[in-house]
C-alpha cells in the first residue's frame, strides 16, 4: 500500500528556529519531521509519512498573509501531499491565525484535506469557519492528546471515511449544515422532542437558532435637495431579457444597471428577474418595486438633489445571507466611491 | 367526531374499459376521466399519463400532488367548499387508494413548481417518486391570466382526484384506522396536553391555501378538527418552492395529526390543531400570530408542535408564533427546513428568537443535486432552469441536470412527512 504522504505546517517557534524574535522569518520547507512532528510521525504509524515541514514566522505571516500563504501553498505543492495537518496552536493567536489561513490557502488551491488543532478561545477559530479544527487544552503540555485526536480525524479525511458529529470526533463545530437521513421522520422527531421538553428532560434542537445582527437606523439625511440618492432592490427589477441570468432563486450574483436617460421603467424595458413572488404586477409596471418614475420626479421637483445613475439589483428569494452581505458589502463600496449620500432599498 | 378512514391498497396502475380497483390494481378508463377535467373552459389541452416508481421517468414542471379519497359514510363529501358542499367533513367513513396519487403538471404557472423523478438520486427525496402517479399534463388557453391558470390547474387536480376516489368506495380496505380525538373534559390522567398548530401559506400572488374553499388570506387563525384534513378540508394553491410546499397530498395526510394522535392517550392528550396563515404585511403577520397565541391559551395545553410552510418571510411568523405561545407557558417545538447554501456554511433562516430552542430541521434545501438524465419526460424539461432551485446551465444537452434540492417536490416538508435531516459538521 501506498504510505499516505503528510505535510505539517508549524512557527518558528515549534521549528525551534526562535521565539519572537525570530517571529519575522519567511516560510521555509524542509523534508521530514521537525519538532512536534516527530510524535505527530510516531502517532501516523506505518501507513503515513511526514514527508516535509513548512515553517513560517508568526509576524511574517500576520503581516503579509496573502503573500505567505502564496509562497506556503507552492513550497507544499511540490511535496504532493494527501493531506496537510497545522499546528496544533493551542492558545497561541497569531499561530492559530496562520493555521486556519494555511489551511484555507491549502485546501483551496491543492483541494487536499486539512487538519488543525487549537484551544477553544484562540482567534484562529473565527477565521476557519468551514475547516477542521480540533478542540485542544490551552497549552503544549497537552501535545500528544491533540495530536492523538488530529491524527485520528486526519486519517478518516484521508480515506474517505464517513466523519462523526463534532462532539465524537472532538472537532469544532465548522458552521457547516449536512444533510443526512435520519431514523425516524421529522414529525416523529419533533413529538419526542416535546415530550422531552415536556418532561423536563434533556433534549437536544437539530438546529440552534443564531443570535441574529440587528443594523441599527442611520439617522435621517439632512438636506435631500443637494444629495445624491441611489436606488438597491432585492426584489429582482433588470433589464428586460436578464441580460447577467440572475437566478430566480438562491441569487449568486447581483447586476449593475444605468438609468440615465430613464424617465420611469417600462414593462417594455425592465421586469423581475424573482421567482419568489407572483410577477404580474412587477412585470406590469416595474416603477412598482423600483420606483424610478417617483424618483425622476422628486429629482425634477428639486425635492432630492440628483438620482444616482446607477442601480443595483438582485433576488432576495432563498438567497444565502452569506451572499447576501458579499453583496451588499460591494454594492456599498460602488456607492461610496460615487458619492453617493443615501439609499432607498426596495424589497418586495 | 370519528373518521375510519380505509386505506385501499394499489401496487398498479393501467389504463382499462371501466375506472375500477381490482386486485390491488386502479384501471383507469382514461377517457372518461379526461372528460370530468376537460369541462374547464380555461384549459387550451390535457393529457393523461402514467408513472410508476423505478421507471426512468421526469415529471416537471409539478404544481400539485392529490390523493384519491372517495367519502363512504358521513356529512359532507371530498374537498367541501371546492367540489362538495362546505358541509364539515371529518365524520364517518372514507376510503383512500392509497399508494397513488393525482399529479398536476404543465406549462409554468408561478415560478415555483417542482420535479418528481421515479428513479434515481431524486427519488429519494420525494415521497411522491414512491407512488403510482396518474399525471394530468394541462395546458391553460392563450390569454388566461396567471391567477386564472393557476385556479384551473388547482380545480382540474381536484376533479381528477375525486373521480378516482370514488372507484375505491364499494371496495373493502385493507386496513382500517380510526381516528378520534378525546373531549377535553375526559382528560382524567396526568399526560401532558398538546396542540398542533400548522401555518398555512398565504402570501397572495400564488402563494395561497384554502379552507372549506376560504382563501386563509382573510381568516383568522381557527380551531378545526385534524379529522377535517383527511377528507380535503384544506386544499393548496400553492406555487411556493416545490420542496416545502405542502401539497394537497400533504394536508390530506398530515404526518404530525398522525403522530400525535398515535400517542394520544399514551404519552399525551392531543387536543387539537389550529390553523394559522402567513400573510405579507407586518401587521397581518402580529394579528395572526397573536390570535394564534391566544386560541393555544384558551386551549390550556402545555405543548405545541408548530409547523411552518415556505421559507424567508414566514420564517417571521413562525418565530412569532414561537415566542408569543412560549410566553403563555406553554412549550413549543418548531419544524422548519433551512437555507444554509450550497456549501451549508450560510445562516439558515432569515429570523430567530431566543425562545426556540427546540427545533427540528428538516433539511437544507440549498444542496445541489447531479440527476441524471431519463428516457422519458412528462412535461417541459427546460423549465428547470428557471423553477425556484434551478439556474442558467442547469439543464445540459444530454438531458443530465444539475439543481437545488429546493426542486424536488416535498423534500424538505416541514410537517415531517421524510426523514432528512440536517445536522451540525
Amino acid at each position: 500500500m501506498k504510505k499516505i504522504r503528510v505535510v505539517h505546517y508549524i512557527n518558528q517557534f515549534f521549528a525551534q528556529i526562535g521565539a519572537e524574535d525570530k517571529a519575522h522569518v519567511p516560510p521555509e520547507i524542509k523534508k521530514g519531521a521537525l519538532g512536534p512532528g516527530i510524535l505527530l510521525q510516531q502517532l501516523l504509524g506505518n501507513n503515513a509519512e511526514v514527508v516535509a515541514t513548512v515553517f513560517c514566522g508568526d509576524n511574517y505571516y500576520a503581516e503579509k498573509s496573502e503573500v505567505a500563504s502564496r509562497e506556503i501553498v507552492t513550497m507544499v505543492a511540490k511535496y504532493q501531499p494527501d493531506i496537510l495537518i497545522a499546528g496544533p496552536a493551542f492558545n497561541a493567536g497569531r499561530y492559530g491565525i496562520a493555521c486556519s489561513g494555511v489551511c484555507h490557502a491549502v485546501a483551496n488551491k491543492l483541494s487536499i484535506p486539512v487538519i488543525t488543532g487549537m484551544f477553544k478561545e484562540n482567534p484562529g477559530i473565527e477565521i476557519g469557519r468551514g475547516l477542521y479544527i480540533i478542540e485542544t487544552a490551552n497549552s503544549a503540555a497537552k501535545m500528544k492528546d491533540a495530536l492523538t485526536m488530529i491524527v485520528r480525524l486526519a486519517l478518516k479525511l484521508v480515506n474517505n471515511e464517513e466523519i462523526g458529529a463534532p462532539e465524537e470526533e472532538g472537532y469544532f463545530p465548522r458552521g457547516i449544515r449536512e444533510n443526512y437521513f435520519a431514523e425516524k421522520i421529522g414529525a416523529v422527531r419533533a413529538v419526542d422532542m416535546l415530550l422531552l421538553k415536556l418532561a423536563g428532560e434533556p433534549y437536544k434542537t437539530e438546529y440552534p437558532i443564531p443570535s441574529f445582527d440587528r443594523v441599527p437606523p442611520s439617522p435621517p439625511v439632512i438636506g435631500l435637495k443637494n444629495q445624491k440618492i441611489a436606488i438597491v432592490t432585492s426584489g429582482g427589477i433588470v433589464p428586460k431579457g436578464n441580460p447577467d441570468r440572475i437566478e430566480s432563486s438562491s441569487a449568486s450574483k447581483f447586476g449593475e444597471y444605468s438609468l440615465a436617460g430613464l424617465d420611469k421603467l417600462t414593462a417594455a424595458s425592465h421586469e423581475t428577474a424573482h421567482g419568489g413572488y407572483d410577477p404580474v404586477y412587477a412585470n406590469q409596471d416595474p416603477n412598482r418595486v423600483l420606483p424610478v418614475d417617483v424618483l425622476r420626479q422628486l429629482e425634477r421637483e428639486g425635492v432630492i438633489g440628483k438620482l444616482h445613475e446607477l442601480y443595483y439589483a438582485t433576488v432576495g428569494n432563498g438567497t444565502s445571507v452569506a451572499n447576501a452581505k458579499k453583496f451588499g458589502a460591494e454594492i456599498a463600496t460602488r456607492l461610496k466611491k460615487a458619492a453617493v449620500s443615501a439609499v432607498i432599498l426596495t424589497s418586495t | 367526531m370519528e373518521l375510519v378512514l380505509g386505506k385501499i391498497t394499489i401496487n398498479k396502475i393501467s389504463f382499462g374499459s371501466q375506472t375500477k380497483v381490482k386486485d390491488g390494481t386502479l384501471f383507469i378508463n382514461r377517457d372518461e376521466l379526461m372528460s370530468h377535467v376537460a369541462i374547464d373552459e380555461r384549459l387550451d389541452s390535457i393529457d393523461l399519463q402514467l408513472a410508476r416508481p423505478g421507471e426512468s421517468l421526469r415529471i416537471i414542471p409539478v404544481k400539485d400532488v392529490i390523493e384519491p379519497r372517495v367519502k363512504v359514510d358521513g356529512a359532507g363529501g371530498i374537498f367541501p367548499g371546492f367540489l362538495s358542499d362546505v358541509k364539515q367533513v371529518g365524520n364517518g367513513r372514507t376510503h383512500v387508494l392509497k399508494g397513488t396519487a393525482v399529479v398536476t403538471c404543465g406549462r409554468i404557472a408561478g415560478f415555483q413548481e417542482g420535479l418528481i423523478d421515479m428513479s434515481g438520486p431524486a427519488a429519494d427525496y420525494s415521497p411522491f417518486s414512491q407512488l403510482n402517479n396518474i399525471v394530468l399534463v394541462l395546458e391553460p388557453k392563450e390569454g388566461i391570466t396567471r391567477h386564472e391558470h393557476e385556479e384551473a390547474l388547482r380545480i382540474a387536480g381536484l376533479r381528477a382526484a375525486a373521480y378516482l376516489g370514488e372507484a375505491g368506495k364499494d371496495q373493502t380496505p385493507d386496513e382500517t384506522t380510526r381516528y378520534s380525538l378525546i373531549p377535553i373534559t375526559a382528560h382524567a390522567n396526568n399526560l401532558p396536553k398538546v396542540a398542533y398548530v400548522k401555518m398555512l401559506l398565504s402570501e397572495g400572488l400564488l402563494h395561497d391555501t384554502y379552507l372549506y374553499g376560504v382563501d386563509v388570506k382573510q381568516i383568522l387563525p381557527t380551531l378545526i378538527h385534524p379529522n377535517e384534513g383527511m377528507d380535503g378540508a384544506i386544499v393548496s394553491g400553492n406555487c411556493v418552492s416545490a420542496c416545502d410546499k405542502h401539497t394537497t397530498y400533504h394536508h390530506q395526510n398530515d404526518p404530525v395529526v398522525e403522530d400525535l394522535y398515535r400517542r394520544n392517550g399514551k404519552d399525551l392528550h392531543f387536543v387539537g390543531m389550529i390553523v394559522s396563515n402567513v400573510n405579507v404585511r407586518l401587521a397581518d403577520k402580529e394579528r395572526s400570530a397573536e390570535y394564534a397565541a391566544k386560541l393555544v391559551g384558551l386551549l390550556g395545553v402545555d405543548g405545541a408542535v408548530i409547523t411552518e410552510e415556505g421559507f424567508g418571510n414566514p420564517d417571521t411568523d413562525l418565530m412569532m408564533l414561537c415566542k408569543k405561545i412560549e410566553t403563555l407557558g406553554v412549550k413549543t417545538v418548531l419544524i422548519t427546513d433551512e437555507y444554509a447554501g450550497s456549501d451549508g456554511l450560510s445562516q439558515s433562516l432569515a429570523d430567530g428568537t431566543p425562545e426556540a430552542t427546540a427545533v427540528v430541521s428538516v433539511g437544507n434545501a440549498n444542496v445541489i443535486l447531479e440527476l441524471p438524465a431519463m428516457e422519458r419526460v412528462i412535461g417541459h424539461l427546460e423549465s428547470v432552469e428557471v423553477i425556484a432551485g434551478g439556474f442558467s446551465g442547469g439543464l445540459r444537452p444530454d438531458g443530465s441536470i444539475a439543481v437545488e434540492l429546493q426542486v424536488v417536490m416535498g423534500a424538505t416538508c416541514q410537517l415531517g412527512f421524510s426523514s432528512l435531516a440536517a445536522r451540525a459538521r
